[in-house]
């Protein structure tokens, strides 16, 4: 085989020596001389010398310290306070509430955490609730849910997508909003008290709007039926996920917060990486620039107990905090950059004078013996 | 990552010998061959040859249908291939899926598909090759036109009678039955089988080697028992049973194999024997061997480990899940989703299936689209070489060509080299340099100037030729390069007449390598001094006989160097011919063979009458037992036809042509072309053409000379004793036409020479000046020895008719022996050859190829090891190391000859410990002089570097070293060296060597050369503007 080979093959090749013969050069087989094909595309090679290394290195360092700094200092000037109000500890307030609580239980257990804040919140106050130890990141709980029927597809709510099993029917009805996520919606209630010194309560107002991605109530989430507000009429045929008390279409009186689109129920479905979470419950607004948003001394949070949590260990918390311009509070990053900053600069000096004593040896010979 | 392409060499043999055993179950161990002739009336049952295989071949793997189930089978050898189908089958497992399964399924189908299509492509390529050389011509005998007609190769079969032609390739394996060759030769070429580029001659069947007639296939009755088809190129036996139930015995000498080119031969008949895939050059083809290149073979490993990896992660995400699961209870958190199919999974299944469904979210651990991506990158790479201008070759319009896409990496990991010396190193085209005449030195300067010269004139003339074909601009190339053009145009267009033309352009080009010499080896500048000598020597040989004068009183000098000449001219079995007349070459068979038959014949000869007959007439009676072919063809070449020509040159006149150049040769020359079996001879030949002293003709009992001023001169050629290697020598016995005398004329080595020239003379004044120029020649051939020139010496003898008498006597005595009839020729020849007096030395070159040294240097800067493996002798080949710059004068040389295994284990010890005394501890003071048994340092060694070490050793030695007790210590001594050279060694010991080297040292070697053991893949590489055929 590779003897015929041969013959056919340089035959081929000598025909084509006879074409440029005859015809001239014009069936060369003499490959172009182009950039691409002799591979002389321009190219850029780093070539890593101590002129360049060692102003990089110093040029981080002198870049990220300050920053880092910034972030750091930033971070600290946020005001965060949290509160546990889990009632692991028989002396703590809602000890007895997680105790006799199930998801079956309908009577509504109601406790009272009080609490002192040291300092006062000046600016705007976000208001968190926080769970621990909770798996949202679990790969069939995040995948348990009907995207479209979220968004008002209204075939998907009759007929919810298999992803939502075991979530998606019950008593012969699809469940809307199908899936685990859904289905282990937070659902306690949190109010905030301030206790006047004189000893008075006074309702600290809290907003449930704007606490959702403009994205996700807008786009992401729409009620089914279009403009039709008569929510009870659009879920008739369904019904609600087996750990609610109560169906979608009661989550809120305002209609633009009710439904799908209700903003605590979207915020619970952007589902959270770790297991130890924070969650935007409530916002409280700075009223006039006065008086502090949340003064200094002794508040009540009024707890409606009703998400059980001792089952997989887990706790609860409430968090107040304000915000910065680098978002909550986080002094990780600063120290970070510090740190790396700081590594840099280091180096720098160290690869400075490690060039300044052998460098010129180097220069001479490549390999030293 | 199994090796596809051999698995499925090897089905198709297996295949092949299935049907091979229907057939041994149908007919018995050999195979039959008769004549298709005698069955062609009727296509069937009758004609006993029809159950062979048709020479049509078919070499694709696939058929239409075939081809999806037999190429996914193939493609799921690879590991990547099975993995992934695994992954995507595993998706489709609802309780551990993690992703889309149809997604999962994308990749597959792609890898799949995209490597599918290529294998169609490559598949189709060969089906197309196929079907060219199935379509190829060849003239097959037809009975119903009493002719040959030209038919397709594919429609040959077993039993058909061919016909070839010069230049042709043969199509199938064929027992040649009939040559133009008068002695029933034919030589053919073998370079596509072996690479190797000399002729071998192959002989017409014995009876038919005999027949006086041209051979008529209608007459051809007999039959060929011969043995299976078999892939053994060198054995073939069989007989042929005539119908007289006579038989002939058959052997590989009478067999032409399919691929191998015809040449030197006008025409060949044979029957065909095997066909199609049942011939040895198919059966010795099972495809290309895969061969995983150091690169993926590391890969694998690499992949190995990542699916380690994978495992370890799979398993600890699995044991984790199924602790965190327990840990829960029969409390479901609310996070963990119970499975849609119902109550909640065991912690210890959920980890089970944790576990596999892992395997398909880490799938991405394991790098498999890095086969798919690499083989895309060699792709590439492959595309680049073939681009790479460097690489590509102005002369033969030709670049570099990749037959194995997936080893290309590999070139840039080599660290040994191999290589061979002639035709690789060098061209193998034998120049003529210089030579001593009676102790004086005619260094021919002209000679070497033009050679060094020559390559761009070469490559210039080449470019004309090309363009333009008729002839090029004349006024615009110095006048012998006009006269090259010339050569060339001229013997392309011969070529032209006889085959077609794509075969004519082969035959041109690969002319220029084999049985053709160039106009570089044809074109001799003589060196003036020489040429006065002989012109002046020619006229008074011519004034002697004009005048009457006994030619033997001419001046020692003189005449030693006519001498010399004529021994160029005649001592050798070259073959003279011209393109445009029917062959007229008539070759002596190089067996011991005397054309005197006996005393009484010899005697008869031996009459006065003869001694003068330069004339053509008494001689041409002389060939009469030969048959008709032969007379006419002898005929054609007479000195009649070219004694007109010569008249014609005379009158443009001889003499000035000194000025002319190169030696434009005699007239109507540019036709005549000499055919050696070796390129030295062909060299001498040109030598002395070039010195007016021209080879005219030869038939097997004479040979003519055109001398200078004396014209045609035939020599009666009485024996020619061939050249073997243990006497290192060729001899011919002649009658000189002037003298009357019976000379012997002897060619061979110089150490064969030296020790038989003729020492004590009675004559003490001439046996001085014997001794003298004996001296003088010694010295000279070490000069060129050193100058890495091949050395011959040239001698003769004159024999008194008694002496001749008497040694005929034995010789015809030996010739007739029957038993060890060899030895007793040989103990013949030495008797004849002594007391010889020298008459020259000359020097030829085996030229380098160009740019070998800065090769040779280029990668040993690289970092690469070079060993050169030849068969020629230790002083030969260690100069011509030293002018390629293998080897260096600077450097100190080991070199290791022994005789027996002991002292060769003996030898490498003390090469080891003279290594570490010399290197380790970096003395310059080593006891090199212990050593000086056979080990000489050559030279002190520069103390900067560190392994300036070459290591020569003969192949006897490389014998013992190779021995499983001393191949370590080989090793040792030659790693250390910088370069290696082994010479006379066997093909069989260069493969070793490469094998030990390979397998011991474990790293990359690259074979150059016709020995190559790894024989996969040919890849030309051009360095230097230079072609190497690399077999990786």
């Amino acid at each position: 085989m590779a003897s015929s080979y041969n013959a056919k093959e340089e035959d081929g090749q000598l025909s084509g020596a006879a074409g440029s013969g005859g015809v001239g050069a014009g069936k060369s087989k003499k490959p172009d001389n182009t950039a691409f094909k002799q591979q002389r595309l321009p190219a850029w090679q780093p070539i890593l010398t101590a002129g360049t290394v060692l102003p990089a290195f110093f040029v981080i360092g002198l870049i990220f310290i300050p920053i880092g700094i910034g972030l750091f200092v930033t971070s600290n000037n946020i005001k965060e306070f949290e509160i546990d109000y889990t009632g692991i500890d028989p002396a703590s307030e809602c000890y007895n509430c997680s105790q006799t609580l199930t998801w079956n239980s309908t009577k509504p257990c109601i406790c009272k955490v009080p609490f002192t804040l040291e300092q006062s919140f000046e600016s705007d106050v976000f208001m968190y609730y926080g769970l621990s130890n909770f798996y949202q990141n679990h790969r069939r709980y995040v995948k348990s849910r009907d995207d479209s029927q979220l968004n008002g597809d209204t075939s998907s709510l009759t007929s919810p997508s298999k992803e939502c099993e075991p979530y998606r029917t019950s008593d012969n009805k699809p469940i809307a909003p199908c899936g685990a996520i859904a289905n282990s919606l937070f659902n306690d209630t949190l109010t905030l008290y301030y206790i006047n010194p004189n000893g008075t309560e006074s309702l600290v107002p809290l907003i449930k709007k704007g606490i959702a991605w403009w994205t996700d109530k807008n786009v992401k989430f729409r009620n089914p039926g279009g403009s039709n507000f008569n929510l009870t009429a659009v879920f008739q045929g369904n019904s609600k996920p087996v750990n609610w008390r109560k169906p979608v279409y009661e989550l809120d009186t305002d209609p633009e917060n009710n439904g799908f689109i209700n903003e605590d129920f979207i915020v619970w479905m952007r589902t959270a990486a770790l297991p130890t979470f924070r969650k935007l419950y409530r916002l409280i607004e700075k009223k006039n620039n006065m008086i502090p948003t949340l003064q200094r001394g002794n508040y009540t949070l009024e707890i409606t107990y009703n998400y059980p949590v001792r089952r997989f260990d887990g706790r609860k918390r409430m968090i107040l905090s304000t915000i910065s311009w680098m978002g909550g509070k986080n002094p990780f990053l600063g120290i970070a950059y510090i740190t790396v900053g700081s590594v840099c600069f280091f180096l720098g000096v160290v690869l400075l004078i490690i060039h300044q004593k052998y460098g010129n040896r180097n220069n001479s010979a490549e390999i030293p013996n | 990552m199994a090796p596809e392409f051999g698995e499925s060499g090897a089905v198709k043999s297996y295949k092949l010998k299935k049907r091979r055993k229907k057939q041994s179950k149908k007919d018995s161990k050999t195979r039959t061959v008769h004549s298709n002739l005698l069955y062609s009336c009727a296509k069937g049952d009758e004609n006993p040859n029809r159950h062979y295989a048709h020479n049509n071949i078919k070499t694709t793997k696939y058929t239409l249908l075939s081809f999806l189930p037999k190429n996914l089978f193939e493609q799921f050898h690879r590991f990547a291939n099975v993995y992934f189908v695994f992954i995507a089958l595993l998706n489709f497992v609802p309780i551990v899926n993690a992703f889309q399964p149809e997604l999962a399924l994308a990749p597959v189908v792609f890898i799949l598909s995209v490597t599918a299509l290529k294998d169609l492509w490559e598949d189709y390529r060969r089906h197309r090759s196929d079907k060219e050389i199935n379509h190829m011509d060849c003239l097959v005998y037809c009975r119903n036109e009493r002719k040959y007609l030209e038919k397709y190769w594919k429609e040959i079969q077993v039993g058909d009678f061919i016909r070839l032609r010069c230049n042709e390739i043969i199509p199938a394996d064929v027992l040649l039955l009939s040559s133009s060759d008068p002695d029933g030769l034919c030589h053919i070429e073998t370079a596509t089988l072996d690479g190797e580029t000399n002729l071998k001659q192959r002989q017409v069947v014995r009876s038919f080697s005999e027949l006086d007639c041209v051979f008529d296939p209608t007459q051809y009755k007999a039959v060929i028992e011969c043995e299976k088809p078999n892939n053994d190129l060198n054995r073939f036996r069989g007989y042929m049973i005539h119908r007289s139930g006579r038989r002939d015995g058959l052997h590989k000498e009478n067999l032409l194999l399919r691929g191998c080119t015809i040449r030197n031969t006008e025409e060949a008949v044979g029957i065909v024997i095997y066909a199609g895939h049942e011939t040895k050059a198919m059966l010795n083809n099972n495809g290309p061997r895969y061969k995983r290149s150091k690169l993926e073979r590391q890969m694998n490993v690499h992949v190995f480990w990542c699916v380690i990896i994978l495992v370890v992660m799979c398993l600890f995400a699995a044991i984790g899940h199924g602790l965190w699961v327990r840990q829960y209870g029969e409390h479901r958190p609310l996070f963990d989703v119970p499975s849609p199919e119902g109550p909640a999974l065991s912690p210890a299944l959920s980890a089970v299936y944790l576990f596999l469904t892992m395997i398909i979210i880490f799938q991405v651990l394991i790098p498999i689209s890095l086969y798919v991506s690499i083989e895309i990158v060699k792709i590439c790479q492959v595309y680049f070489i073939h681009q790479d201008l460097d690489l590509y070759d102005e002369e033969t319009d030709s670049h570099l060509q990749c037959r194995a896409l997936n080893i290309t990496e590999d070139l840039g990991q080599m660290q040994y080299i191999f290589s061979d010396k002639t035709g690789t190193l060098t061209e193998n085209k034998m120049v003529f340099r210089r030579c001593t005449v009676m102790g004086e030195e005619y260094s021919h300067d002209a000679n070497a100037r033009r050679l060094a010269t020559y390559q761009e004139a070469d490559s210039e003339e080449e470019e004309c030729t090309s363009k333009a074909g008729t002839l090029p601009r004349r006024d615009s190339v110095t006048s012998h390069q006009s006269v090259k053009v010339m050569h060339r145009s001229q013997s392309t267009k011969s070529h032209r007449r006889t085959g077609s033309r794509a075969e004519a352009k082969r035959a041109s080009i690969l002319s220029k390598h084999t049985a053709f010499s160039s106009p570089m080896e044809k074109d001799i500048t003589p060196d003036p001094k020489l040429f006065d000598k002989v012109n002046e020597c020619a006229s008074q040989l011519y004034l002697m006989r004009s005048q009457g004068q006994p030619m033997n009183h001419l001046a020692s000098e003189l005449s030693d160097v006519i001498d010399f000449f004529i021994a160029l001219t005649i001592c050798n079995t070259v073959v003279v011919s011209s393109p445009n007349q029917p062959r007229h070459k008539v070759r002596v068979r190089l067996e011991l063979k005397s054309p005197v038959k006996t005393i009484e014949d010899f005697i008869r000869r031996f009459t006065p009458s003869r001694l003068t007959g330069s004339n053509s007439s008494s001689s041409s009676s002389l060939v009469t037992n030969r048959s008709t072919h032969k007379t006419c063809s002898s005929l054609l070449s007479s000195p009649s036809a070219e004694s007109t020509l010569m008249g014609l040159e005379e009158e443009l006149g001889p003499a000035p042509r000194r000025e002319a150049g190169p030696a434009s040769p005699p007239g109507g020359d540019g036709e005549l072309r000499y055919e050696a079996e070796s390129p030295d001879e062909a060299a001498l030949v040109y030598a002395a053409r070039a010195y007016n002293c021209a080879l005219v003709g030869r038939l097997p009992e004479q040979v003519t000379v055109e001398l200078p001023h004396l014209g045609k001169l035939t020599f009666e050629l009485l024996h020619t004793l061939g050249f073997d290697a243990t006497r290192k020598r060729m001899s011919v016995v002649v009658r000189h036409p002037l003298t009357g005398e019976i000379v012997v004329y002897t060619k061979g080595a110089d150490s064969a020479i030296m020790d038989l020239t003729r020492h004590g003379s009675t004559d003490e004044n001439r046996g001085k000046h014997q001794r003298k120029i004996l001296n003088k020649t010694q010295n000279y051939l070490n000069l060129y020895a050193a100058d890495g020139l091949r050395t011959l010496c040239i001698a003769k003898r004159v024999l008194s008719k008694e002496e001749y008498a008497c040694w005929l006597k034995s010789h015809l005595e030996a010739e007739s022996a029957i038993q060890s009839r060899e030895q007793l020729l040989f103990e013949s020849a030495l008797r004849l050859e002594k007391n010889l007096h020298l008459l020259g030395a000359t020097g030829i070159e085996d030229r380098l190829q160009d740019g070998v040294p800065e090769t040779i240097a280029a990668l040993r800067k690289a970092g690469l090891q070079v060993w050169v493996l030849t068969g020629d002798k230790q002083e030969t080949a260690i100069n011509i190391a030293y002018s390629c710059k293998l080897l260096d004068h600077e450097e100190e040389i080991i070199t290791l000859n022994a005789e027996t295994p002991e002292a060769c284990a003996v030898l490498l010890d003390k090469s080891i410990h003279y290594i570490q005394s010399k290197f380790v501890n970096n003395t310059l003071n080593p006891a090199a002089e212990d050593f000086e048994v056979d080990f000489t340092p050559f030279q002190i060694p520069s103390s900067s570097s560190v392994h300036r070490l070459g290591l020569v050793i003969d192949g006897r030695t490389l014998a013992y070293a190779l021995d499983k007790r001393l191949e370590d210590k080989f090793l040792a001594v030659a790693r250390s060296c910088r370069s290696v050279l082994c010479c006379r060694s066997t093909p069989l010991q260069k493969s070793m060597v490469v094998k030990l080297v390979r397998n011991k040292l474990k790293v990359m070697t690259l074979a150059i050369g016709k020995y190559c053991i790894q024989r996969y893949i040919i890849i030309i590489l051009l360095i230097n503007r230079q072609v190497l055929y690399i077999e990786v």
